[in-house]
């Protein structure tokens, strides 16, 4: 049942898995920022981050603009979308019972899915020529150029949302309205404002990831499932609502992913990383960096 | 003097409420027994016995998410376990598949109890999120396990009718009365739970956990009693399920799309409803179809448009659902 690899293998695999974990912890950050804004967990991120692949997949193919040209566009599209999401749904839901709160963002979800399948059809895409592709030799190891771009970028990204809120005022004042919705209020902080901010931020990073990903991952209506899930593995395994937890936890999953697949089986690399994630939580019910 | 009027005002009302239910149930019940009567189409037939299998997966998962509050994202993994006990018990060992059926609850209940009890330490989307990742490695392994076929599945014999052998190849009506039964007692299960004493425990747990323990409720033994009784339901539901179909693989018993579709039925139908669950099948399903034949079947994903939008709208704006339209009227 057990293969050993040797050790180049080895080392290939686990750099490709740490560039993988990078982009897993940008799209997980969006999540936990949410969640540790509001309690709410979005159930339709992974298709967010499906029509932010696909909105770089049309401006390839329709203005024959590269992906990497489409991350500003992404991040805006995607950020609208956060504030209208915010606005037509959650804010309707913030003092409802936890099913109602699930269920309004598990059926946008499926919903967003099915209008992708419906207009696009099931068929996989591809960016065909982006800019970045094959691999490079870095240090006697081979990466591919775009898995090393997205996760320099997404660690850029990363960077980025720490720096917004721990050193600007408007991140301050989110995580002043995380930390106690009342007294922020009390403080002046128009905490509706930033909810809308947290849902356009949050959408926004996963647009920004999207369009990385386009560039060397197929795009079809069920891309954002297998996302999502990991995603919410990411931030249920870091602590939700910790964001430098999502970014360890993302680490974890990407080397994770590609040691089960080397050392057990390809087949099994999800249900590694799932039994992982369900040993973690049922020690530490708050994931590792989860203050609860 | 006031008081006694005030009782019988209360009696008059409970017998005129009654009055109209009972005619109902009874209308209800004949139409459900006499359907056969009626429907000639094998078409239609198996809509019927979709309907009521559905209603009961549904039914078995609202005792544990309606009552108990408790959003498991992962039933299919009991379905998958009766459809698949049933099946294997009887092809490896010969044994009969109703025996099988129970060997199948058996086994669901067991892996409900090895599930839950370290999962309910779980709140809110944790469990949710846990339920997930535990029904996509079960899914996993079921699909990489030769002995249970694999990803081929697996085909069960065809063997000559009778209610022994639970195959039933000259009257399929006879899969229908089965299924109707199921639903029936089902569904008086969730009656029964929801009067009784349990019933209220849950519904205490859903409220507000921390206030239920603190009042001494046992909370972990009643969500694990929960789990147990809709764990069962649905193994039995599988069971039935691979003898009608007689065949099965991992994506047909284990998928994600089946705990997800079991969860739309019921929300949209009225989650923590006695009736939502029916309501919602008896709706959703033929709406599924409709749309399947107006738009084709391959791909376009028509019914999950619907059945998303109304699952976020019905979370939004109508809670209780479809059944809660109707109470919510005649309560004013």
């Amino acid at each position: 049942m057990f293969t050993v690899p040797t050790a180049d293998v080895l080392i290939q695999g686990i750099i490709s898995g740490l560039l993988m974990g990078c982009i897993y912890a940008l799209i997980a950050a969006g999540l936990s920022l949410i969640f540790g804004l509001m309690e709410i967990v979005n159930f339709a991120h992974g298709e967010f981050l499906m029509l932010a692949m696909y909105t770089a997949f049309w401006m390839y193919t329709l203005f024959a603009l590269d992906p990497l040209l489409s991350v500003p566009i992404c991040g805006g599209v995607l950020f609208v979308l956060g504030v209208v999401t915010h606005k037509g749904i959650i804010r309707r839901i913030l003092g409802a019972p936890m099913l109602a709160q699930i269920f309004a963002t598990f059926g946008l979800g499926i919903f967003l899915r099915a209008a992708a399948q419906f207009l696009w059809t099931p068929d996989f895409r591809q960016v065909s020529e982006p800019w970045v592709q094959g691999p490079v030799r870095l240090f006697g190891v081979s990466v591919g150029l775009p898995q090393l771009v997205s996760a320099l970028a997404s660690l850029l990204a990363f960077g980025l949302l720490i720096w917004f809120i721990t050193k600007t005022e408007a991140g301050a004042a989110l995580e002043a309205t995380a930390q106690d919705r009342q007294a922020a209020s009390l403080m002046g902080i128009n905490t509706e404002r930033m909810f809308t901010l947290g849902w356009g931020i949050s959408s926004a990073c996963v647009g920004v990831a999207g369009a990385f990903l386009a560039s060397f991952f197929y795009v079809f209506p069920y891309v954002g499932s297998l996302f999502g899930l990991l995603a919410f593995v990411t931030v249920a395994l870091g602590g939700f609502g910790s964001i430098p937890g999502s970014l360890v936890a993302g680490i974890m999953i990407g080397v994770i992913e590609v040691l089960a697949g080397l050392f057990i089986a390809p087949a099994f690399k999800y249900v590694a990383v799932f039994a992982i994630y369900l040993v973690v939580v049922l020690i530490r019910p708050q994931g590792l960096f989860g203050k609860f | 003097m006031a008081a006694a009027a005030v009782a019988d005002r209360d009696g008059e009302g409970a017998r005129r409420r009654f009055g109209l239910g009972g005619v109902v149930l009874i209308l209800l019940a004949v139409v459900a027994l006499g359907f056969p009567a009626f429907v000639t189409l094998p078409y239609h037939r198996d809509l019927a016995i979709r309907i009521l299998l559905f209603a009961t997966l549904a039914q078995a998962w609202n005792i544990l998410a309606g009552y108990c509050g408790q959003i498991s994202l992962g039933h299919a993994v009991y379905f998958g376990t009766g459809a698949y006990t049933s099946s294997v018990l009887q092809m490896h060992l010969g044994v009969n598949p109703w025996i099988g059926l129970v060997a199948g609850a058996a086994l669901a209940v067991a892996i409900s109890q090895a599930i839950g009890y370290p999962c309910f330490r779980l709140r809110g989307h944790y469990f949710a999120i846990a339920t997930i990742a535990i029904g996509e490695i079960v899914h996993t392994l079921a699909i990489n396990w030769d002995f249970i076929g694999g990803a081929r599945g697996l085909t069960l014999p065809i063997r000559k009718d009778s209610l022994l052998a639970f195959q039933f190849h000259g009257t399929k009506f006879i899969y229908y009365y089965i299924a109707l039964a199921l639903m029936v007692v089902c569904f008086l299960g969730a009656w029964h739970i929801q009067r009784s004493r349990i019933g209220y425990y849950l519904r205490a747990i859903r409220e507000d956990t921390d206030a239920a323990q603190s009042v001494g409720i046992p909370v972990t033994r009643y969500k694990l009693i929960a789990m147990a009784v809709s764990a069962a339901f649905v193994s039995v539901g599988g069971s039935f399920y691979a003898q009608y179909v007689l065949y099965m693989d991992p994506d047909s018993v284990f998928p994600l799309s089946l705990s997800i579709l079991v969860c739309v039925l019921t929300v949209v139908g009225g989650v923590g409803t006695l009736w939502g669950p029916l309501v919602g099948t008896a709706l959703m399903i033929p709406l599924s179809e409709f749309t399947r034949i107006q738009f084709g079947g391959t791909g376009s994903g028509v019914d999950l448009l619907i059945y998303g939008a109304l699952l976020t709208f019905v979370a939004v704006f109508q809670p209780t659902g479809l059944v809660g339209l109707v109470t919510r009227r005649r309560g004013r």
